[in-house]
């Protein structure tokens, strides 16, 4: 009976280690293959380690491959996601607390309505808005500038955001904000005293979610940006595709890691936020 | 707290709709307006430019004579299906496995997790030097003395749509997995104490009382994965470019190549109308029935 017991655990922890392998084997075959040289890559296979590592194909993923025609590397594309997903993420996030602060305790005729129509824009499919909106920020002089990206992905994103926040706020007793009212205290003094210093938890949750989403966004990016306002995916994308004599696969993998490095580091330090942001989303309570 | 009390002024009545306003109005005006907008375009004959002359159902006849729009319909078909299907299962299996109290088992999550913080697009790049017929997994291979093993499926278009469904399973799995943990978390212990002192075997716990009760998380779960199948683009345009031809085109890619790469606005319009109509196939009554949950309580 112990001899099986044993056996079972050793089976458990095989399992579990091999799926780690299957998950982690991506990554050691990106970070390995990009500090190779392309002669190494030549030689060697997909798990052999680096005989002589090298941060060449870092830099020149940086600063000098090829995306297309302009050999600028990827620092141009990096700063604009940076420039892009700061005002996205926090306007949208704000939207959201507002929205969920009312459609959860000042609920009207009608809210619920409100809620469901803002809820359909969590699913659909964005390719419905391509065309109209390409046309729209054209006319306001908005195409291919961050802002216009800005102002798609906080359009897209407030359903996300105030999902979210409603979700949570339903959570916290009504007896505190009819408590505070018979004090005398208004619509946003209840807002500012009571719900924000309560809502850490989901403001975290939600800047998480909503930083990865629009960094991880190609489908807008590579419609409404051309050039200059591209974002980080879409460099990437340029990068990988554009055909050179020699496949530099190890410069290909540098440029991923650095699209990947922003919500890595995210996961690493806010992981908790992060599952529980995934989560939020999907299974409520 | 539903209804304002009468004591309450003017201002305090109306500031909730006036502070719901904007948001409101964003999504009246550029989801459901821009529904409307992209409708209407999808019965015009729009080419490059918009046009806004009534055509019928010109587009639509159009597209259902298209064989590349047969392959991008079929393509999801096969996509969803296993994509669906395979991450359910994995992640289900290693959600269980992770809850018979494993040592480090935040470690190990965490390590199952981490694919879903990257883009589809770093995926794609990722995937495709694996996949790559020569230096990639065919090259391992060789090297380890299988020299007759071949692996092309990226260049094949029989089976490219198959390296799509390889590397979205990676990347989407341990997001099940955590979904699933999650559930089993919240089922209650002492439903499963009285079942083991009647002497029922764990697999048989699992199967006749705690999957059951995960009914909810498998319910959602499948929303999610079949309305990220439906909308998959990136991981397509990095992994395969759609190609090779445009043997593994879904309608996403197809909607993107038709409006902005080949100049058939109308064309485009109505693939995007027909993908609206599928998710609303599948969303409506989910939402409907989320949210009479809602105001049951």
């Amino acid at each position: 009976m112990a001899n099986s017991e044993k056996f079972w655990r050793f089976a458990l922890y095989g399992a579990l280690l091999f799926a780690a392998a299957y998950y982690l084997l991506p990554l050691y075959v990106m970070l390995t293959t990009s500090v190779k040289s392309v002669e190494e890559i030549r030689a060697g296979n997909l798990l052999s380690m680096p005989m002589a590592v090298t941060f060449d194909a870092w830099s020149k993923a940086w600063s000098t491959a090829c995306t297309g025609v302009s050999c600028n590397g990827l620092s141009g594309y990096f700063w604009n996601s940076v420039q892009m997903v700061i005002p996205a993420v926090a306007i949208s996030t704000m939207l959201g607390a507002i929205n969920g602060y009312v459609l959860s305790k000042w609920r009207f005729r009608g809210s619920e309505i409100v809620f469901a129509m803002i809820l359909f824009g969590v699913f659909m499919p964005f390719q419905v808005l391509l065309l109209p909106m390409a046309q729209t920020l054209g006319m306001f002089g908005m195409a291919n500038t961050t802002a216009g990206l800005v102002f798609v992905h906080v359009v897209c994103g407030t359903a996300s955001t105030t999902l979210f926040f409603r979700n949570y706020y339903v959570g916290i007793p009504d007896e505190l904000i009819k408590a505070a009212r018979l004090d005398g205290a208004g619509f946003w003094r209840i807002f500012w005293r009571i719900i924000l210093p309560m809502s850490t938890p989901i403001i975290m949750v939600t800047l998480i979610w909503q930083f990865t989403q629009i960094w991880n966004d190609f489908l807008f990016g590579v419609v409404f940006a051309s050039g200059d306002a591209q974002p980080i995916t879409v460099g990437l994308n340029n990068l990988a595709n554009t055909s050179t004599s020699v496949k530099e696969y190890n410069v290909d993998m540098a440029a991923a890691l650095i699209a990947a490095l922003p919500t890595i580091l995210v996961y690493v330090f806010a992981g908790k936020y992060f599952v529980r942001g995934l989560t939020a989303g999907a299974v409520k309570g | 707290m539903s209804t304002p009390n009468a004591h309450y002024g003017f201002a305090e009545r109306w500031l909730p709709r006036l502070v719901l306003a904007p948001s409101f109005l964003l999504t009246l005006v550029f989801l459901y307006g821009f529904i409307a907008w992209n409708g209407y375009l999808s019965f015009t004959n729009s080419r490059l430019l918009p046009n806004y002359e009534w055509a019928g159902l010109v587009q639509y006849a159009t597209l259902f004579e298209n064989e590349r729009w047969w392959v991008a319909v079929r393509n999801l078909g096969i996509f969803a299906v296993l994509f669906i299907g395979g991450a359910m299962a994995i992640g289900i299996t290693l959600a269980i496995l992770l809850d018979q109290k494993v040592r480090g088992e935040g470690a190990i999550r965490t390590l199952y997790l981490y694919p879903m913080a990257l883009s589809f697009v770093v995926t794609g790049t990722a995937w495709k030097w694996m996949l790559n017929p020569g230096l990639g997994l065919e090259k391992l291979m060789h090297d380890w003395g299988f020299t007759s093993f071949t692996f092309d499926w990226l260049v094949n278009s029989e089976m490219s749509i198959y390296t799509v469904v390889i590397a979205g399973l990676w990347q989407s799995s341990g997001f099940v997995m955590a979904l699933f943990l999650a559930g089993l978390r919240g089922v209650d212990d002492s439903i499963i104490k009285a079942a083991q002192i009647d002497g029922a075997t764990l697999p048989r716990i699992y199967w006749k009382i705690i999957l059951p009760a995960l009914r909810p998380v498998v319910f959602s779960t499948l929303m999610i994965l079949s309305h990220i199948a439906i909308k998959s683009f990136d991981l397509v345009m990095a992994l395969t470019g759609g190609g090779p031809g445009f043997s593994s085109d879904l309608p996403a890619t197809f909607m993107y190549s038709m409006a902005f790469t080949r100049g058939q606005t109308g064309l485009g319009a109505a693939s995007a109308m027909m993908m609206l109509a599928t998710v609303a196939a599948i969303v409506v009554p989910y939402l409907y029935s989320e949210l009479r949950k809602d105001s049951h309580g």
